[in-house]
């Protein structure tokens, strides 16, 4: 009866939560807030400070939280779903450092500054490259251990390449730059990337949104999939595309923000009876829920100098990475 | 409903896996396909399948080629059974034979009445319905065939293609496969199969189709096919016969050397 949940009321649950975790990271910060007329002011469009901290600092910080989460979230489970591995996911795989590099290459040219969408299509090149190679290299008949060295590769490579590319920039920060692309943040972040990351997002999630059915098809294999009456090339590409336009965007507004396509899939996966489909869309509210809520956490912490966004949720997922691989290998054996 | 496959010809890594491949598959019988490993029965499976889209030839759904429907007009027509039952996540046994539906249901929609309907027959067919709720991997060897010959009768197509469903079965459930197989022919649906065991295959089959060396050897009622000459052509075996409730069976004797067989 668990599957019975991953219904209407699996979802429900997981937008109130969604909701609820904005309003607190709206509310969430190094001043109070005097929340209440903060709102009537940016309604009415007074430039109280209250307006202007909400508008222009708590507002967007939430939003992107939320669609930075619900892009990785929604591209964890699609990847596992396409390479039919539990442990695929954008940032472990390298996919968001490859497109942490295509932004840094579109920063550091001063491609983006001659015109802004620059950041995030280098992101979504950057997260292509990643993605297709993979796919070419452990998408089809390639073990776990395959994958994950791939993965492992294409990881290095890119943090080296944005190492080397920041390093090359007259850039007296460069140390500092490299630590944000690769161990992304939220902080001092405005409607502008909102606006620049968000439609490609949206392109990206229904590319990987209409490749439901064909990874519930997927679950019997390529032949089995194929014979279902669907064109694997054409839906393996458009899924590649989607997880490429969202994680790339993201990525480029964010920095690399790992683990959260990872653990938010495996947690939320036996609630919809382990059908890759209907993981799809809970994944996408999980992983903003979980972004949201690290977010909230590194604000609340007080570490003195703020906790990275990337840092935290590396902190909590690369254990349980690491109970999948045990898990898994003990499964295997 | 009527599969056709003129001069079908595969080529695999320069070699002729097929060579000039004529058959015909009506609604309504079971039609075996044989021969020695390598002769090209699974190559011909898959090409009928249009999975393997062959070098030469084509293959005709009703008179109109297979390569001319959209993939999904397609997939309604031809169920396709795999060899051995690769299954990636743990899905119920019933969501698994639900998976046959996506055909019907494309990327957006739900499960209607029609593939309920379709589902709950095709799991009483194969007696998977005490299973419903658990996953694949609690399941034995003939348990997991069954329920993979489930979802590929849900996809509820005029033709179905078996590759070996009786391979590594033990007697009980591969007689229990067969009864499956024949009575699903028996409701209209051509069925294809490709066979290893040739005592199931006389007396099962209304047809057998004996490849060897990618071309067919002979074709016709098993009676006709399974000849002594052909036997020894294709397999160079030879077979022990023997009778039983006036049904033929044989049984793989001994291996001959190539004077034996004439060559």
């Amino acid at each position: 009866m668990t599957a019975r949940l991953g219904g209407t009321r699996l979802l429900a649950g997981l937008a109130a939560l969604a909701i609820a975790l904005f309003i607190a990271s709206a509310l969430i910060g190094q001043v109070a807030l005097p929340i209440g007329s903060g709102i009537a002011d940016v309604w009415h469009g007074r430039p109280s400070p209250a307006a202007l901290i909400l508008f222009q600092l708590r507002l967007p910080r939430a939003l992107l939280g939320l669609l930075v989460g619900m892009t990785l979230g929604l591209a964890g489970a699609v990847m596992q779903g396409l390479l039919r591995n539990p442990l695929a996911e954008p940032g472990v795989l390298g996919v968001s450092a490859m497109a942490a590099f295509g932004a840094v290459v579109a920063f550091y040219t001063g491609l983006s500054l001659r015109f802004a969408l620059a950041l995030p299509i280098g992101g979504v090149i950057g997260a292509f490259v990643a993605v297709a190679a993979l796919a070419g290299l452990a998408g089809r008949r390639g073990s776990i251990f395959v994958l994950l060295l791939a993965g492992a590769a294409i990881n290095s490579l890119a943090g080296a390449l944005t190492a080397l590319a920041l390093n090359l920039s007259p850039n007296p920060y460069a140390a500092f730059e490299i630590l944000f692309w690769l161990m992304g943040s939220l902080v001092d972040r405005s409607f502008e990337h909102v606006e620049l990351a968000a439609p490609l997002m949206a392109v990206g999630w229904v590319l990987m949104l209409s490749g439901g059915g064909a990874l519930d098809a997927l679950t019997l294999g390529e032949e089995t999939a194929r014979s279902l009456g669907f064109a694997l090339e054409r839906v393996r590409f458009r899924l590649i595309l989607g997880t490429a336009f969202a994680v790339g965007a993201a990525v480029a507004v964010s920095g690399a923000i790992g683990f959260v396509g990872l653990v938010v899939p495996h947690l939320l996966r036996p609630l919809v009876g382990h059908e890759p489909r209907r993981l799809l869309v809970p994944s996408a509210l999980g992983g903003g829920c979980l972004v949201l809520a690290a977010d909230i956490a590194v604000r609340w912490l007080r570490t003195g100098p703020e906790l990275r966004l990337g840092v935290l949720t590396a902190l909590i997922g690369a254990p349980f990475f690491l109970l999948l691989v045990l898990r898994l290998r003990r499964e295997s054996v | 409903m009527q599969l056709v496959a003129n001069d079908i010809g595969i080529r695999l890594g320069g070699r002729a896996v097929l060579d000039g491949v004529n058959i015909a598959v009506e609604g309504g019988e079971l039609v075996g396909l044989i021969g020695p490993n390598g002769a090209g029965k699974t190559s011909l499976l898959r090409a009928l399948a249009h999975l393997a889209p062959p070098a030469t030839g084509r293959v005709l759904c009703d008179g109109r080629p297979l390569d001319e429907f959209p993939p999904i007009e397609r997939a309604r027509r031809t169920a396709y059974l795999a060899q051995g039952a690769e299954v990636h996540w743990p899905l119920t046994v019933e969501k698994l034979v639900a998976l046959g539906r996506l055909p019907h249901r494309g990327s957006w929609g739900g499960e209607s009445e029609t593939d309920t309907a379709a589902i709950a027959r095709a799991m009483q067919a194969t007696d998977v319905g005490r299973f419903r709720g658990r996953t694949i991997a609690t399941l034995s060897g003939g348990e997991r065939m069954r329920v993979m010959l489930a979802r590929a009768l849900a996809v509820e197509a005029p033709i179905l293609l078996a590759d070996e469903p009786v391979a590594a079965l033990d007697p009980y459930h591969q007689l229990q496969v067969m009864t499956v197989l024949k009575s699903t022919a028996g409701r209209g649906t051509a069925v294809v199969a490709v066979l290893h065991d040739l005592s199931l295959a006389t007396r099962f089959c209304d047809r057998l189709v004996l490849l060897h060396g990618g071309r067919v050897l002979a074709v016709g009622r098993p009676a006709e096919v399974l000849g002594d000459e052909n036997l020894r052509t294709a397999y160079a075996v030879g077979f022990a016969r023997g009778r039983r409730d006036e049904q033929e069976f044989l049984v793989a004797w001994n291996s001959l050397q190539p004077q034996d067989i004439g060559r």
